[in-house]
């Protein structure tokens, strides 16, 4: 009995799982290990990495230079300022939108989602450009504040769309509920709105968060000498001083932090938010 | 003084009247039911009380002052809504709290409040349990529990029993009746199922496109229906067109067409010629086998033509000799015997001539 059910459901699986299992093989648990490797290495003599030499060639120089430097650890710590202040900047600004668009007519409210997303359409660096353009004349171009502006704008999406999803989701009747039950339109949102958004929040800070730690595009085009964060780091080891174990080693280390952080996020969620599942 | 008072309240929609012009006073500790198909207006009062929703002409008075323009919030009554709507986030004992919170009531109070409204719903045990966690009865118990916390001057009871199964419902009809007389809360219910309506009303209002058509206690509104959709709504009638051919001070002589003298009493002055519909209930009709044994004064021959067999009860669908078809409820009380006449046997029909009701057109 279970053979017959089981054959064509165990090949089914198979078939629908190999070949992304084969790709995340290829292009992305491949060059992890390279990189995870590559932060062992030396650099070789004209950069990049020093011929492999069995496990002697192994060091950890790249790691004990790292932490041996305080600059490094400043602009790790630099980095998460700046990502935490880019998700809070978010979350204040996508809130209210969120909640607006998650309110207005059924009819409207694919419209002003198609208005959120509508920026994608044009070029990343294009839109940084334009930054340039309006911040440049206001003699603001070059400072923390321009990145800033820039990481805000261009995550922003990344923040509403998932607390939209969460806040349209809401039953109207709770509210009317807690209204009934005496409840002030202030305590309506904090006890009840604004717990209940609580995994939108989550989500749409990982997405913000996350991808701004990395960044290197916005704080190189609109910040100035003293604005760069790990990712401007990272680049300028490949790229600029050839030092591919250094830059391998911090790599390895911003997904080591992300890594951490996520899963901190997802105790957190799963330990506060009993009961949210219902509207999440 | 009434506690809560509706006065000529008129609510429009658009081109829509979905209320028109009613007049309603609920007495305190009075158990009252707004009872009508969906779309009769029945929410539509229920959330004006409430303050969701405001009527365009008259007034609501509670102890007779008026509530216009005083919030829900601020109002002193509570909704059990259809869906529950209980904070999904917060326990069972953080639901119930909520409305204490919301009264700035102290620490110590809450958490007594909130232990006596547990028990008295048997909810003791479910107290650090989420409302996803519960069965749908249970859900309803928190419900009400956190609508009669904080002891509202009215429980307003949006079709709180809808969502649940059958057998259920009928246990938590039995349930309700005793918490409304253990509190002393005046509840207004609003359903469209009449055997609730029936079951746990002292007082219904019985409404149809934005109108109340009867309002009456439970039995004179079954017994006594005002006109023909009031007879119809409540319960099984069967209605038969007539004219009035003979009224004295009780007693009423009607002519159906095609079938014969119909006897009756009525109080009302009626006048000869009237024409209307003589409403008659299917457990007050007895089908016999022979003519001899159907000795009540009005007595029609028919033929059985649709049998449902009820368990307790068989319906006997009867048609009689002009056509028009009649329901016939009969107790299945002698042991042994499932029902008495089979599909196609000639019958007679009887009933006593203080049976049914004549209703105006």
């Amino acid at each position: 009995m279970t053979d017959i059910r089981s054959r064509p459901a165990g090949l089914t699986k198979w078939v629908v799982t190999l070949p992304p299992g084969l790709f995340l093989v290829v292009f992305f648990l491949l060059p992890t290990l390279i990189v995870v490797l590559a932060g062992f290495r030396e650099t070789g003599e004209f950069g990049g990495l020093a011929p492999i030499d069995g496990l002697a060639g192994l060091t950890l120089d790249a790691y004990r230079f790292l932490l041996g430097d305080v600059i490094y650890l400043e602009i790790f710590a630099r980095s998460f300022f700046v990502a935490g202040l880019t998700t809070l900047i978010c979350i204040l600004l996508a809130y209210p939108l969120a909640w607006l668009i998650a309110r207005s007519p059924k009819k409207r409210r694919d419209l002003l989602v198609l208005l959120v997303i509508l920026p994608f359409a044009s070029n990343f660096l294009v839109r940084i450009y334009a930054w340039i353009m309006i911040l440049g004349p206001a003699s603001l171009l070059y400072t923390p504040f321009a990145v800033i502006v820039g990481l805000v704008y261009t995550h922003l999406p990344f923040m509403l769309l998932p607390l939209y999803t969460n806040l349209e989701k809401h039953d109207p009747a709770l509210l009317e509920a807690a209204q009934d039950l005496g409840a002030g339109a202030w305590t309506r949102f904090w006890r009840v709105t604004f717990p209940l958004s609580l995994p939108g929040i989550f989500s749409g800070s990982a997405l913000v968060f996350i991808p701004v730690l990395g960044m290197f595009a916005v704080p190189e085009l609109l910040g100035g000498t003293g604005d760069i964060l790990i990712g401007n780091l990272i680049k300028e080891q490949f790229l600029d001083n050839r030092d591919w174990p250094l830059g391998s080693a911090l790599s390895i280390l911003l997904t080591a932090c992300v890594l951490l952080l996520a899963a901190l996020a997802a105790w957190a969620a799963r330990r506060g938010l009993h009961g949210t599942e219902a509207v999440s | 003084m009434a506690l809560l008072e509706i006065r000529n309240v008129t609510r429009r929609f658009g081109a829509l009247e979905a209320v028109k012009d009613v007049s309603l006073a609920i007495e305190a500790g009075e158990f009252f039911t707004l009872l009508g198909p969906s779309g009769c207006g029945k929410t539509t009062i229920l959330r004006m009380i409430a303050g969701f929703d405001a009527p365009d002409e008259g007034e609501i008075l509670l102890d007779g002052v008026s509530l216009a323009g005083v919030p829900p919030e601020r109002r002193p009554l509570h909704t059990v809504f259809q869906s529950y709507a209980l904070f999904p986030h917060m326990t069972v004992a953080g639901n119930i709290a909520f409305p204490l919170e919301m009264a700035k009531e102290s620490a110590p109070a809450i958490r007594r409040r909130v232990a006596e409204t547990l028990a008295l719903v048997h909810l003791e045990d479910k107290a650090a349990s989420f409302p996803h966690q519960l069965s749908g009865g249970q859900k309803q118990r928190v419900a009400l529990a956190r609508g009669l916390v904080n002891k509202p001057r009215l429980l307003l009871l949006d079709e709180p029993l809808g969502a649940l199964d059958a057998k259920l419902r009928v246990e938590m009809q039995i349930e309700l009746i005793a918490l409304q007389r253990e509190v002393g809360i005046t509840f207004v219910f609003v359903t469209h199922s009449q055997q609730e309506a029936l079951a746990l009303s002292h007082r219904i209002a019985v409404m149809k496109d934005g109108r109340v058509e009867q309002l009456d206690e439970p039995d004179r509104l079954y017994t006594q229906p005002a006109n023909r959709f009031v007879a119809d709504f409540i319960g099984k009638i069967n209605l038969l067109e007539v004219e009035v051919t003979a009224s004295s001070k009780v007693l009423l002589g009607l002519h159906a067409p095609g079938l014969g003298e119909i006897a009756a009493t009525d109080p009302r002055p009626i006048a000869v010629g009237e024409r209307g519909v003589f409403a008659l209930r299917p457990e007050l009709i007895r089908v016999h086998g022979h003519k001899e044994s159907a000795d009540l004064k009005n007595r029609f021959e028919g033929r059985v033509r649709e049998l449902l067999y009820l368990g307790d009860v068989t319906l006997y669908k009867v048609e009689l000799a002009n056509g028009v078809p009649v329901e016939a409820l009969m107790p299945n009380a002698a042991p042994g015997r499932a029902k008495f006449h089979e599909v196609g046997d000639a019958v007679w029909i009887c009933w006593r001539h203080d049976a049914g009701v004549f209703l105006r057109d």
